[in-house]
């Protein structure tokens, strides 16, 4: 073991065992007025077994956060290099306004008469997505990206019923699309039929134009793609798949790099969720909530799912209810993730157009200098192009030294660094994606690069045992995800810590 | 613009180093004509001052639940949350942190996830439970394509008593799978009904305690008919502090156990961000949609936890995957677990009782007006009560007169066929006289 001490602590950093090791059923950090003894209506059903749920003071809640907080990595300690993930900084300005009174206290089915403001700031939202898209309506209940790639698909199915033509049921999806598209695709009852990449790692237009039929309902292309790059025959496939009597749906995870300097709208798409978590910094909590508005081209508008807002006489209404309209159903109980909204708008307001094209440019231009920095130290598959707001280099030099991808990234957490994204997109074998992002300065990403290069360096000088042995200095050394797998213990129960591990306070 | 770093000095220095003359040269593989020439017709950036204004101006047009005498529930509810969770769920640490893919400086969020799944498992009286779905309507839909996964049968039988929004959501995503779904008539009392609709091709039924109209069912004899019949017992629920006090679904033969996790840690927020619930029994952790953080060993032998079983997700299995879900509810997740560690057995069970009582005076109070009748018989924290009048009509002239007494059935479901049924709601966060001003204000507007 690297660190050898009673408590399990190291030195700022202390270990903290599960609640449930130590707390007591009997502590709470509430003061609840007393119950008055009512006799209950609760039918006999009252609850029968204990539910040995431990509860802790204030104090000790703080501490048992503030510790387990310490032993995360976040972009408000440094760059956050992961590529399709969009790790940007999150201005507390938005954070301050989600939690106006205003709207963190309102509660979805209020009468409408009482969060007009509300209503106003989801049509608001959406004025600016469309003006920024070039799209003429947008969904804005999904609740996340890939919540949002299923509302598109599902519109394109209502849109291809209403056609009668829902015999349409294949899908063009690129090999190297996100996982979350071939999944929505069948979700949404379509099969998936897998389109190659090119050789400079984009969308083979030759290969879209041999498999499109009388049977294909949609292609779904990310783009830019997760390559990094943006896809040139964008236009061709498009008006190749219109041709054909289908839709393109766009996955919009990579917008950020192009919002304010192209519109989908102009590229011949159809439909393309919007992860406002990404391209408008709403933060990401270690995994979500995100928002996933959908934008639709005026043959999909007809079939967005409700609720929408309707304007009467200078009031805003909810039509709640798909009867009498085309929409092809909800996708979620309520009108999806207001608390996103207003940071999303917040955000957009504090750019304004002119500093949300400024983000797209230097989401590209921090890219591009980190390519251009990284390219004579490591193998950059696509590197002789610009790439968009993200950087892919794959393993390729490094591992005829025995140094792999993840040995990298877990050298990297030695550094202090977030890794960047591994073994992602799956068509690049031992690929490493590095998305900067427009909030990174230049003095950050001379430093990531000064570390990456010395790290190649000593891959170089044969340093093997190096990699091998990294993380060294994190709160945890490598985990065994086999064992997790294999022996999964996804809960903690009473009496059965019996996994051998050496508990913290040992 | 204050939050982009880069200076113009900053940009023509990084441009030398690439070798390109301007910006558009990156862009090379735009087609031109998409291109924009021109800014995009929208307002240009705007300081603090004035975009703080703005929100605070939209903000103020709309009337907070805390501002009114205010009894609505049906799906999301208005309980305290201490201070304390939306501190910590503030620190950047976990704030602006990203899905833990790497375990080893992520301990904090992965922690967390594993005591999020402990509680979850402990309040429902269920095996295992994962990492947090988007919400508590789409954790049902995820149920519903589950059954059908898990019984390779196409049928799914939804209670009279389902939140309907639930209902809607449901069939979404089931009929773009070919599943089908039955919904029965809305009833206040009859989750039962769903036994006379099982059969051979039925994958699961539904059933909701305490159900929209607030009804608490015992669904032990639901699930016995459903397991004789090869279905799954799916049970759902929008208000998951009344498993503080009553018999939670788990206990009571459940495959199944799903819904609204909002009660606890987070605000009503005007519908979302939420947190699902969602736990099953163990044998069908293969067939679980979303992720999940499991224990293991790290390089020391220090305990440690990742994300596993992923081989069921979307990164890997795509078309195959057990369901499209990526990102969760991270941070409601762990408001959740924050304010549930508050709380603790002791504290649950108080605020489960406090809650019940505000209820039973409400509908004591609510009884004595003429032209109501109190529908629900056995309730937690939420009650079905008859009008003499449409419902609709009643609420908004409630709202007139500054209560927020209730949603109308009929907002729910127009289908429903009652019109002057209202659902009433009360938790710790009202006062005696809340309840006696909606009582005298609804008596005047029956009137």
């Amino acid at each position: 073991m690297i660190t050898d001490t009673t408590s399990g602590n190291r030195g700022l950093l202390q270990a903290e065992p599960l609640i449930f090791e130590s707390g007591h059923v009997t502590g709470t950090g509430v003061d609840l007025p007393a119950p008055k003894g009512t006799p209950n209506k609760l039918g006999g059903l009252t609850r029968k077994a204990a539910l040995d749920l431990p509860g802790f003071s204030e104090p000790e809640t703080m501490r048992h956060f503030v510790r387990l907080s310490q032993k995360n990595y976040a972009i408000d300690l440094g760059l956050f290099p992961l590529g399709s993930c969009t790790m940007k900084h999150n201005p507390r300005l938005n954070e301050r306004a989600a939690r106006f009174e205003g709207f963190a206290d309102l509660h979805p089915l209020q009468p409408t008469s009482t969060i007009q403001g509300a209503l106003e700031l989801m049509d608001e939202l959406a004025h600016w997505l469309c003006t920024l898209t070039g799209m003429p309506a947008v969904a804005l209940s999904p609740k996340a990206g890939a919540h949002g790639e299923f509302a598109g698909m599902l519109a394109i199915k209502a849109a291809l019923e209403a056609r009668g033509e829902s015999h349409r049921k294949r899908v063009l999806v690129p090999s190297s699309a996100h996982g979350t598209n071939p999944a929505t695709a069948v979700a949404a009852g379509f099969t998936v039929d897998e389109v190659k990449g090119d050789e400079d790692g984009r969308v083979d237009l030759e290969d879209v134009v041999a498999k499109l039929g009388p049977d294909v309902a949609a292609i779904m292309i990310t783009n830019p793609n997760t390559c990094g790059l943006f896809e040139p025959d964008i236009k061709k496939i498009a008006d190749a798949v219109h041709a054909a009597g289908a839709y393109f749906y766009c996955d919009g995870a990579n917008y950020n790099a192009i919002v304010g300097k192209v519109r989908p709208g102009d590229l011949g798409v159809d439909a393309m969720h919007i992860n406002l978590h990404k391209t408008f910094s709403t933060p990401h909590g270690g995994g979500g909530p995100g928002a996933g508005p959908t934008v639709l081209s005026a043959a999909l508008a007809p079939f967005a799912p409700v609720p929408h807002i309707v304007l009467r006489g200078g009031t805003r209404e909810l039509r709640e209810h798909t009867d009498g309209t085309q929409a092809f159903g909800r996708m979620c109980a309520f009108h999806g993730q207001m608390g996103m909204f207003t940071r999303a708008l917040t955000y957009m307001m504090s750019h304004g157009s002119d500093g949300l094209r400024q983000v797209a440019e230097d989401a590209v231009l921090n890219a591009n200098y980190l390519l251009a920095r990284l390219k004579p130290h490591f193998s950059a598959p696509f590197g002789d192009r610009p790439c968009m707001h993200e950087v892919l280099l794959d393993d390729s030099s490094i591992k005829p030294a025995g140094v792999e991808t993840i040995d990298m990234a877990k050298a990297l957490l030695d550094e202090g660094y977030h890794p960047f994204t591994t073994y992602f997109p799956l068509v690049v074998h031992g690929a490493m994606l590095i998305e900067p992002t427009e909030t990174e300065p230049k003095r950050e990403l001379d430093r990531f690069a000064d570390v990456m290069i010395a790290l190649a360096e000593r891959v170089k000088a044969g340093e093997v045992e190096f990699f091998k042995q990294a993380p060294k200095l994190t709160p945890m050394r490598r985990l065994d995800d086999t064992r997790a797998a294999r022996q999964p213990k996804l809960r903690w129960r009473r009496g059965q810590n019996d996994t051998g591990a050496k508990v913290a306070a040992e | 613009m204050r939050y982009l770093p880069l200076t113009e000095a900053d940009r023509e220095q990084m441009l030398g180093v690439i070798g390109a003359k301007n910006v558009d040269e990156l862009f090379v593989d735009v087609p031109k004509a998409a291109l924009l020439k021109d800014l995009v017709d929208l307002p240009k950036a705007q300081g603090e001052i004035e975009v703080h204004r703005h929100l605070q101006r939209l903000a103020e047009k709309n009337t907070p639940a805390g501002r009114t005498a205010f009894f609505l529930g049906a799906g999301a509810y208005r309980h305290h949350v201490p201070a304390s969770v939306d501190h910590l769920i503030q620190r950047s640490e976990f704030l602006t942190a990203y899905t833990p893919y790497q375990p080893e400086i992520a301990q904090g969020t992965l922690q967390a996830l594993y005591e999020f799944q402990s509680q979850v498992a402990q309040l429902l009286d269920m095996e295992v439970a994962n990492a947090s779905m988007y919400d508590g309507s789409t954790a049902c839909a995820e149920a519903a394509m589950m059954a059908a996964r898990v019984t390779k049968r196409k049928k799914i039988v939804f209670s009279g008593g389902v939140h309907p929004h639930y209902i809607d959501t449901a069939r979404t995503a089931c009929e773009a799978l070919g599943l089908e779904i039955v919904a029965l008539p809305a009833a206040v009392d009859d989750e039962a009904a769903v036994m006379k609709h099982l059969g051979a091709d039925v994958a699961g039924v539904i059933v909701q305690s305490p159900n929209v109209f607030g009804t608490i069912t015992d669904i032990t004899k639901i699930g016995e008919a459903a397991h004789g019949a090869g279905a799954l017992l799916i049970a759902t629920f929008t208000e998951c502090v009344s498993f503080g006090l009553i018999e939670p679904a788990g206990a009571m033969g459940a495959d199944i156990v799903c819904g609204e996790g909002q009660s606890i840690g987070n605000a009503l927020n005007f519908g979302g961000p939420y947190v699902g619930l969602f736990a099953v029994k163990e044998k069908l952790i293969r067939q679980m949609p979303g992720r999940v953080a499991g224990e293991t060993l790290d390089a020391d032998g220090k305990r440690g936890f990742v994300l596993t079983l992923s081989t069921r997700e979307q990164h890997i299995r795509r078309e195959k995957a057990t369901s499209n879900i990526c990102t969760n509810s991270g941070l409601c997740q762990l408001a959740w677990t924050i304010h549930m560690t508050l709380l603790g057995e002791r504290g649950l069970r108080q605020l489960a009782t406090l809650n019940h009582e505000k209820a039973i005076a409400l509908a004591d109070a609510l009884d004595k007006v003429s032209g109501v009748e109190v529908l629900t018989r056995r309730y937690f924290n939420e009650i079905a009560i008859l009008l003499k009048k449409p419902a609709q009509g009643v609420v908004d002239a409630l709202a007139e007169k500054g209560v927020i007494g209730g949603i109308a059935v009929s907002r729910l479901n127009p289908k429903a066929g009652m019109d002057n049924v209202l659902i009433a709601c009360a938790t710790e966060m009202n006062t005696d006289q809340d309840i006696a001003t909606f009582a005298k204000a609804l008596k005047e507007v029956l009137q």
